[in-house]
């Protein structure tokens, strides 16, 4: 059953992206370009998605958080509440490639279904780049222990 | 403003906005897509059944839209394939490192007021207008 809901989220989502055309890069990099603004050629679209979208999903959490989910047994709001280092730089790169190409990791994902070559070099760069970032922590949190175990060992 | 598509986008806003509460009524989870991506492929994991479901039906959609007509065009990408791998690798090791993305950070971690989601996201803003800034009117221009 989880995997069937979450086939049919991951449905909708991409429904959602085809529909506001935000698999579209040129959609996206014309919003993101405020310097045509004074120029008229803005494209403010991807603002309107993320009202709507914002707007539906504060009012669904709202009325779903206190209950458990139906197919598993708690919810996993997320933790974590300090806005450190690796939050900002981790946010600042992935901005660059964003604007680099106009893809983030959904559109990236769902325009796979237009079998574009661009898209595939992307995306399996952007596995990539996942995977590193994983190795690295993976690392660091293992020297970290190791040093821990020193400094219990010293005693 | 001669390519604003506001009626479109509000309604694709608001289908991404009820698959993220769909995702967290039945299975509790954040619709990230670069945490559910990363899931499936990090060695460490052991939940990879619904987060690959979920990938199948994010690509199926745009297959779907095609099979009633719906204009799913190729997307603009640059020519240059170098620019291509680097952008991907910026996305995935960013997006992995500030755990999140437009959809984890930018609509499920705003709409839980997440002051964490809320900073990534004007961060990974401010970034790519400036890119896209640099690129169309200082490299390009």
């Amino acid at each position: 059953m989880p995997a069937l809901a979450s086939l049919v989220c991951g449905f909708i989502f991409g429904l959602g992206l085809v529909i506001s055309q935000m698999v579209s890069t040129t959609k996206v990099l014309g919003f993101l370009d405020f310097f045509g603004i004074p120029g008229g050629t803005w494209d403010p679209s991807l603002a309107v998605v993320m009202a709507t979208g914002l707007a539906v999903a504060s009012i669904g959490y709202a009325l779903v958080r206190p209950r458990p989910p139906l197919f598993d047994r708690q919810t996993r709001w997320p933790t974590a509440t300090a806005i450190d280092r690796p939050l900002l730089a981790g946010a600042a790169l992935f901005g660059i490639g964003w604007g680099l190409v106009g893809l983030c990791p959904g559109p990236a994902i769902a325009n796979l279904a237009t079998l574009s070559p661009g898209v595939i070099v992307f995306v399996v760069a952007m596995a990539i780049g996942m995977l590193a970032n994983d190795l690295w922590q993976s690392r660091a949190l293992a020297q970290t222990e190791r040093k821990l175990a020193g400094a219990a060992a010293d005693g | 403003m001669a390519n604003f598509t506001p009626i479109s986008a509000a309604v694709g806003g608001a289908l991404i906005g009820l698959a993220a509460v769909l995702l967290m009524v039945f299975n509790g989870r954040v619709a990230g897509i670069s945490g559910i991506a990363d899931g499936l492929i990090n060695p460490r994991t052991d939940d990879r059944l619904w987060r690959l479901s979920f990938i199948v039906g994010l690509i199926a959609a745009p297959l779907a839209a095609a099979l009633v007509d719906h204009p799913v065009p190729m997307p603009q990408m640059p020519a240059n394939y170098a620019v291509i791998a680097v952008a991907g690798l910026l996305v995935g090791f960013g997006t992995r490192l500030g755990s999140g993305c437009t959809s984890g950070h930018g609509i499920c971690g705003i709409a839980r007021l997440s002051p964490r989601s809320i900073a990534a996201t004007l961060v990974f803003m401010a970034a790519a207008i400036a890119v896209v800034a640099l690129m169309r009117h200082v490299i390009g221009g």
